[in-house]
């Protein structure tokens, strides 16, 4: 109970903000964060829960990206649809991926994941109807009524989306299917012969863990006003959305969120500060220190400091 | 679509010695991957930076293939300290399965590249050699001299090393502990020096590869993504650890890689690899030529 409240303020507080006069770009920047935060808590309900690590949140990405960009082009959906329609074909395609780890463990899962990132980029860049390898200039629909300005609205969508994917996450982590992805992180066979109904809630892991990426990729057409395969499927996605949850801690649902909200706010800094190729760098290089010095994240660290200061 | 008997023969002749090039590339990782069981995803872009280190060679007037077997000593130091620090902070801890091992060369891969990029920047670079530009008139096919050389030194390559892991004493010592770590160690080796010598090897034969890769193709620095897929798809393909495999999936990958090429254009062809590599681990993920 206590979390919901929480929640609901923080969206309330958040929504609130995008009707004040800030600056512009807080909420470009803002949206970038929060949209960590969906890739982040999504890429954790596989990766952290349950060891299936993937590598193809490119791909989930790119299919919520071109689902919402067909809908615009093909029905002129409204924001909303396009959404909704994104998140039901990362789904599937979660679906998909959750098939594979019927026979894939390990270093063959993540490889497979790569190889979907690159055939579904292939298929895009030879689409004309989505613009093919050159990609697509869009204009924007007018804004909504309350809203100053498009950025403002999507960062308030971005909110929502991003309670909603802490939430989910959240939701399994505490409930029977977080315990049973715990079970199969530690050893599949075990959980299988204690009667954990192995395929069943890795399925919904993927099926959630997918949706929930694509959503985040759904907004990114209206975002840029611009939409080109080379920088939807790129990989930059999935070191960042694997970054993240290390920085943070992935035991815990709020690990990704933490990680997300301080690599995205340092991100952010070193782009306006110094370069952008240096923002990537410093992705990297959390990724791996994080990964040597502290596996449990920043939630670990935390954690070891507060049992051993008792 | 425009197809006919000489262009596929042509796509065929290509693939085939484009398909000796993936095999020797793919060498290190069937050695570091299929061998020590390592989740290398950092190869291709060790591969890259063998690329430039013979382009930065190349401007002392170096030949890139000299230059990349000046690399070589270079690149098996590196690959020795890789591997021991792989070793202390994940194997040893046995926190190498699962994210950690992956996450770890996963983020030293894009280390690399945005290294790369912020040293030389986006632009293509090119090996300088005699050779790089013609090329042999065989029958009214013309085969550039670039890839005869790359397919002759990948050769060499496969056969060098399948030799010193058949006939050597330290080679087959590296093939056993692929094999049975515990073994070995019950006869008295420490598996951990093999396995860094092993890893040094991977890694310094990637030295040479690189520079093979410059005369075959310009390179730039995220040229590693698509390695991803070729190298895994032929270590995976040829099954394991198996050096000879490797050289019939390598030349299996060309040739298919050659023939998309041909008919249906290099937006496709670049998929071929990860297509091929996504069908095989779907239906039968032990390889080719697996146990």
């Amino acid at each position: 109970m206590k979390y919901w409240i929480g929640c609901i303020l923080v969206v309330l507080a958040l929504a609130g903000l995008s009707l004040s006069n800030m600056n512009e770009y807080l909420f470009f920047a803002g949206f970038v964060i929060l949209q960590g935060v969906v890739l982040a808590s999504a890429w954790n309900i596989l990766g952290g829960y349950a060891g299936y690590v993937n590598f193809g949140v490119p791909a989930f990405v790119g299919v919520g990206a071109y689902t919402a960009l067909v809908l615009h082009l093909a029905i002129d959906a409204p924001l909303l649809v396009q959404i909704a329609g994104g998140m039901v074909t990362a789904g599937l395609l979660g679906l998909f991926v959750g098939l594979l780890t019927l026979r894939l463990r390990g270093i063959f899962f993540s490889i497979a994941t790569i190889a979907v990132i690159f055939i579904l980029e292939a298929v895009v860049m030879n689409w004309r109807y989505v613009g093919g390898a050159t990609g697509l200039q869009l204009t924007r629909p007018e804004v909504m009524a309350p809203f100053e300005s498009y950025t403002r609205m999507l960062f308030v969508v971005m909110v929502v989306m991003a309670a909603l994917a802490v939430s989910v996450a959240r939701y399994i982590q505490i409930s029977h299917i977080g315990r049973g992805l715990r079970a199969v992180r530690d050893s599949e066979e075990a959980a299988e012969c204690s009667g954990v109904p192995t395929l069943r809630i890795k399925l919904i892991a993927c099926v959630a863990s997918g949706g929930l990426l694509g959503a985040a990729g759904t907004t990114m057409p209206m975002y840029l006003s611009y939409i080109e395969p080379a920088s939807t499927f790129n990989l930059t996605w999935a070191v960042s959305a694997l970054a993240m949850p290390i920085i943070g801690g992935m035991w815990h649902w709020s690990g990704p969120l933490v990680g997300a909200l301080v690599l995205g706010t340092l991100q952010e800094a070193v782009t306006v500060t110094i370069s952008s190729e240096l923002n990537v760098l410093v992705v990297g290089v959390l990724l791996v220190v994080f990964v040597v010095a502290a596996p449990d994240g920043i939630i670990g660290l935390i954690r070891k400091w507060k049992t051993s200061s008792k | 679509m425009f197809f006919s008997i000489e262009l596929l023969f042509e796509a065929v002749l290509f693939g085939l010695l484009l398909g000796c090039f993936y095999a020797a590339v793919s060498l290190g990782l069937s050695v570091a991957f299929g061998l020590l069981d390592v989740p290398h995803v950092a190869h291709p872009a060790i591969l890259i930076v063998g690329s430039y280190g013979a382009y930065m060679l190349g401007t002392y007037g170096f030949d890139p293939i000299l230059a990349g077997i000046v690399l070589m000593p270079v690149f098996f130091v590196f690959g020795v300290l890789l591997y021991r620090f792989y070793y202390e902070t994940f194997e040893k801890r046995g926190s190498q399965a699962g994210v950690s091992g992956l996450a770890f060369f996963f983020g030293t891969a894009f280390i690399i590249e945005i290294l790369l990029i912020i040293f030389f920047g986006v632009d293509q670079y090119s090996a300088e050699a005699d050779y790089v530009g013609g090329s042999l008139e065989l029958g009214g096919i013309f085969l550039p001299y670039r890839l005869l050389a790359a397919f002759g030194v990948a050769l060499v390559m496969t056969a060098g090393l399948s030799f010193y892991f058949s006939k050597t004493f330290t080679g087959r010592a590296i093939k056993a502990v692929g094999q049975d770590e515990l073994a070995l160690r019950l006869m008295g080796a420490n598996p951990v020096r093999i396995k860094q010598w092993a890893f040094g090897i991977a890694t310094g034969v990637n030295a040479l590869a690189g520079a093979m890769l410059i005369v075959v193709n310009p390179v730039e620095p995220s040229l590693d993504r698509i390695y991803i897929g070729r190298t895994f798809c032929v270590v995976v393909l040829a099954g394991l650890g198996s050096m000879s495999g490797t050289l019939v999936a390598g030349l299996l990958l060309g040739v298919t890689e050659s023939i998309v090429m041909m008919f249906f254009g290099v937006s496709w062809s670049q998929a071929v690899a990860f297509a091929l590599l996504l069908f095989m681990l779907g239906v039968r993920p032990q390889g080719l030529f697996g146990r």
